[in-house]
């Protein structure tokens, strides 16, 4: 079963330099929540900024990782 | 059905409906917390749209997902293009980006609010059998 501590590493890794904090929503290793600031967003819409977070995981999202709820955004940015 | 004919019928319903929501459930009964605040948001700013529950053949989400490249459910669609799942939806229904893009005002109440008779939204018969 994921932790939240692996899923964070493994969004830092795959974006470097990145802000990240994930949450077990439920506490059962299933539904996690992601937030994530990074340079790479910028200039990217809603979607692709989601999909880049989603493609680490690939088919692990909706298989072990139930459900992944993402926060996106630009270190500039306010929300 | 093959695989080939539910994508088909997949891009059919996003071409024809100008607002279409892919979901666990229905509107009136979701199957999931996700799908049913981004119900629940669209019936909160009254607008018409087609729902198509995806539970019923694991089929209709492997090939929307493999259409969209999204790999969870909901999924919005408005005018052909993918709008977001839930975290998208709820953040641009409550920045009111989303009552800007489907053309309606943003209501004052909550995203619970009950659809009503007249913002019903329309039932998409799965047509899988």
């Amino acid at each position: 079963m994921p932790t939240p501590a692996e899923l964070q590493e493994r969004i830092r890794a795959a974006l470097p330099g990145a802000d990240v904090t994930v949450d077990d929503l439920t506490g059962g290793g299933d539904h996690f929540r992601a937030e994530v600031v990074s340079n790479r967003f910028e200039g990217l819409s809603r979607i692709q900024q989601h999909k880049l977070v989603y493609d680490i995981f690939g088919s692990e999202i909706g298989g072990a990782i139930h459900a992944l709820s993402i926060k996106t955004s630009t270190p500039g940015a306010t929300s | 059905m093959n695989n080939d004919e539910i994508r088909e019928f997949i891009q059919q319903a996003i071409d024809e409906n100008n607002v279409m929501l892919f979901m666990k459930g229905t509107p009136n009964q979701p199957a999931c917390g996700f799908s049913a605040r981004t119900a629940g948001a669209l019936n909160a700013l009254g607008v018409q749209y087609a729902a198509l529950d995806i539970l019923p053949d694991p089929r209709i989400r492997e090939e929307l997902s493999g259409l969209s490249g999204w790999p969870t459910i909901p999924q919005l669609f408005v005018n052909k293009e993918l709008v977001g799942g839930s975290d998208i939806v709820m953040e641009m229904f409550e920045s009111g980006e989303l009552a800007e893009l489907l053309g309606v005002e943003q209501p004052e109440e909550s995203p619970q609010a009950e659809p009503e008779v007249a913002q019903r939204p329309i039932g998409l018969e799965n047509r899988l059998d």
